[in-house]
């Protein structure tokens, strides 16, 4: 292999009184994908940060085709050539798809204007050299998808004419479809000889993209290689620093009497005619591309948003949920996909995160009772398992993982008989996803009724009891979860794609 | 300890008893116990303004129409006690308050129903309230001699040492510390001020937790229109005008955040003191009122600073030995 185009070594970075950083390397060599891999809380997105001219590290070399530089701001970044495509795109919603890709290096006219014309081809020949004709240089970024607006962002990196290319969980947000288009795109770059760091929670995708690795743990950097000679056990293993059992635990549960019966809901652009029902002790999956409408109906479901025609029945009674308020109190719960902006309030206190919802129980006429408050908050949070040094620490203070534990306790202290979860494993490690799988086997166990929505495939396989597939806002199949349901039926529903023979 | 040193509010406090010691060195009758009981005195006021108008900035929020609805509530309860002696004052004490809740009702309605950001909202109530005042009044003063002795009488009445106005501020102020700390809807506030979208998945109505922290500070508002027409012993249109500011800055220099979210009783009251003590500090060391609006404006924009950095998020804590080490 060639001389590394960039070169990491040594990079400590701390922040007053923590070390995210120790001693690290990588290196990025031309025309190959390098895989960054490590739990969450590993220090990747540190060393994005570093990278991208954000952050500076402590000590440590940074050296551009075997000549030291500097990284002191993103702009100094930029100038040398190096781009982030981060997870949830950085780009600005309010302006023109060909505004986003050429700001801060737009052509400019004799007078030192923008020359707009010039600017408006240029984006327009780079989408269609990209494959990406479909999306119009004048459309605003805000109308646009998250996989394209992640097109928008590749076309900016090629404008700039990047050499390297670091991807931060492009496909966290991504369809199947959408990541394969992805993947073309980065098989371009690479032919271009471009190198990109590609940083991603999922192997499949690891394994089909990247050529090397690079694995942290807790800030150190302990292990690197080709993906070709290393096998994925021996990754995980590296990423944990023990074996972790991927396979999902099977629970045993008598699936009861129908608790939820949803008929006909409608809304007036999001979804329509749905129909579902969820029994006793059944964990139901929603499948479907992102965009197929099965947040909004589950937003809808915890009365956050309003349906127009169709009724929705908890225990044979009719429910009218104009308001989440209304949805909790009936027993449905809901832990959105957006843990930090909706799941948790992330400034307060543990303890005012889980009983925010059942303050009306350990309160007395309006009254807090932080007695009753505290007993409840620590019944859950051990229930759970939560790993905290004191229940007042502030929540945004925890892992990605022991956050998602806090939402999930918070509702099943509201005892509920119904908890969506929307995504509930995305963007946490490993670890944690077994213990949240293993905790939705323990709610069915206990009698409650667990909708799941997912977009990872083993995911919905692995937990599911019965697989509802979602299409452009309706229901398009129901399966029993048998031996006989195969992944690609499920995602050949779900993309409308006809069969295969 | 530690948090104590801190907290904000504590250096605020230590700050405000070194103005007044510097004070006392110029003037030795500044630091005296019955000094710094009339400089208190002079702050009840806004100090149950500043509480009010709290509230609404902890829910992301502002309510400029304070100054105006106080000035309303005042005029219309000196026209009642100008018109009809005979009613009781505590009576009118509750009509004050009862004006600013209407008020303040209608700025939180059209906030919650409407979904007009409060800051245009409150500059329109600002202007039409102080407006209202003129139709009702007829551009006519209420003057002392047209006010009863008791509606004079009960903010100065000395009870055990302190004035009943002092007094006021006084359980208003304990009273937001139980609302603030010890209540369900206190929690609430805290809860749209800091995630608004977080508390919308928990269950709780932002729309309805922002109405009442603008029924809140109108009333706060309606009360303090009774005190200062009864300690100023004037009702006119001109009363308490742009006085708004004033209640906004003691929040700020106090530590509410202008984002919300953040702030606590402690905070809102000594905003408003640090204010009051450089008010009457400036002239007993000859400094010009001109230079007190620009002290008060510094105070402010390095109140802002001082947020700003304590705001300043740390790192997370990954590595095992230093979590181990703390």
């Amino acid at each position: 292999m060639s001389q590394p185009r960039l070169k990491l070594s040594g990079i400590s970075k701390s922040f007053p009184g923590v070390r995210a950083l120790n001693n690290v390397s990588l290196d990025l060599y031309p025309g190959t994908v390098t895989a960054l891999i490590g739990e969450n809380g590993a220090g990747k997105s540190t060393l994005v940060k570093i990278l991208t001219g954000i952050y500076q590290p402590d000590v440590g070399d940074i050296t551009l085709e075997g000549a030291p530089i500097n990284l002191p701001t993103p702009h100094a970044a930029a100038d040398h050539g190096i781009t982030a495509i981060h997870q949830e795109t950085v780009l600005f919603d309010e302006l023109t798809v060909t505004e986003n890709i050429y700001l801060g290096h737009a052509p400019k006219t004799a007078f030192g204007t923008i020359d707009w014309p010039k600017m408006r081809e240029a984006a327009t020949k780079l989408l269609g050299e990209m494959g990406a004709a479909h999306i119009k240089a004048d459309a605003l970024l805000k109308d646009l998808g998250i996989a394209n607006k992640h097109l928008v962002a590749v076309a900016r990196a090629m404008s700039i004419e990047s050499d390297i290319v670091i991807m931060d969980e492009p496909t966290a947000a991504l369809s199947q479809k959408e990541i394969e288009d992805l993947f073309e795109l980065i098989a371009l770059l690479k032919s271009e000889g471009k190198a990109i760091l590609f940083i991603s929670h999922k192997f499949d995708e690891i394994y089909q993209i990247a050529d090397r690795y690079t694995v942290f743990r807790d800030g150190e950097m302990v292990g690197e290689g080709t993906i070709a000679d290393t096998g994925q056990s021996e990754i995980v293993r590296m990423m944990v620093g023990r074996s972790v059992d991927q396979i999902f635990p099977k629970h045993e549960v008598s699936i009861g009497a129908p608790v939820l019966t949803v008929e006909n809901l409608c809304h007036p652009t999001e979804f329509a005619n749905i129909s579902f029902e969820v029994r006793q002790g059944e964990i139901l999956g929603f499948y479907g591309l992102v965009g197929a409408g099965r947040s909004e109906l589950m937003q809808a479901l915890f009365g956050i948003t309003r349906t127009s025609d169709g009724r929705i029945d908890l225990d044979g009674k009719p429910l009218s949920l104009n308001a989440s308020s209304a949805a909790v109190d009936a027993g449905i719960v809901y832990v959105p996909e957006e843990r930090g902006q909706q799941g948790v309030i992330l400034d307060l206190p543990i303890f005012q995160n889980i009983s925010l919802p059942s303050l009306d129980r350990t309160s007395k006429r309006g009254f807090l009772r932080m007695v009753e408050e505290f007993a409840l908050t620590r019944e859950y949070a051990a229930r759970l398992d939560l790993r905290a040094a004191s229940l007042s620490q502030t929540t945004g203070t925890l892992s990605g993982g022991n956050q998602q534990k806090v939402v999930i306790a918070k509702w099943l202290a509201t005892r509920p008989r119904v908890i969506i979860l929307d995504e509930p494993t995305k963007g946490i490690d490993i670890g944690s996803k077994a213990a949240v799988h293993e905790f939705m086997g323990e709610l069915v166990a206990n009698g409650l009724s667990v909708i799941m929505v997912s977009s990872e495939l083993p995911e919905v396989m692995g937990m599911s009891d019965r697989i509802v597939v979602m299409r452009e806002g309706r229901i398009a199949a129901t399966f029993e979860n048998n031996d006989t349901l195969s992944p690609e039926t499920l995602v050949r529903i779900a993309a409308d794609i006809g069969d295969a023979a | 300890m530690t948090r104590l040193l801190k907290s904000r509010e504590f250096w605020l406090a230590v700050g405000i008893a070194l103005i007044i010691a510097l004070t006392s060195i110029r003037s030795s009758g500044f630091g005296t116990p019955g000094n710094i009981a009339g400089i208190f005195n002079n702050t009840s006021i806004l100090i149950i303004l500043a509480l009010g108008q709290m509230v609404v900035i902890i829910t992301r929020s502002i309510d400029l129409s304070m100054a105006s609805n106080l000035a309303l509530s005042g005029m219309i309860v000196a026209l009642v006690n100008a018109a009809y002696p005979e009613i009781p004052v505590p009576l009118l004490m509750g009509l004050a308050i009862f004006c600013g809740l209407l008020m303040g009702a209608f700025n939180g309605l059209m906030v919650w129903k409407v979904g007009i950001p409060a800051i245009v909202v409150t500059l329109g109530t600002l202007t039409i309230y102080r407006g209202i005042i003129f139709l009702i009044a007829g551009g006519q003063w209420v003057n002392a001699d047209q006010m009863s002795a008791d509606f004079v009488a009960y903010t100065r009445i000395n009870v055990l040492g302190l004035p009943l106005l002092s007094w006021y501020a006084i359980v208003i102020i304990a009273a937001f510390f139980v609302v603030m700390t010890r209540t369900t809807i206190g929690r609430a506030f805290y809860a749209v001020g800091v995630n608004p979208t977080a508390a919308i998945y928990t269950g709780i109505d932002v729309g309805r937790t922002t109405f009442i922290a603008f029924c809140i500070s109108g009333m706060a508002a309606g009360l303090s229109g009774y005190l200062w027409v009864s300690r100023y012993v004037i009702g006119s249109v001109e009363v308490a005008s742009g006085y708004e500011l004033n209640i906004v800055a003691a929040c700020v220099i106090g530590g509410v955040s202008i984002a919300g979210g953040i702030g606590t009783v402690a905070s809102a009251v000594l905003g408003a003191l640090f204010l009051g003590v450089i008010n009457s500090a400036l002239p007993v060391i000859n400094i010009s009122p001109f230079w007190q609006m620009a002290i008060s404006g510094a105070a402010i924009i390095l109140a802002v600073i001082l947020n700003a950095r304590q705001g300043r998020r740390k790192g997370r804590i990954i590595l095992k030995d230093v979590e181990a080490a703390q």
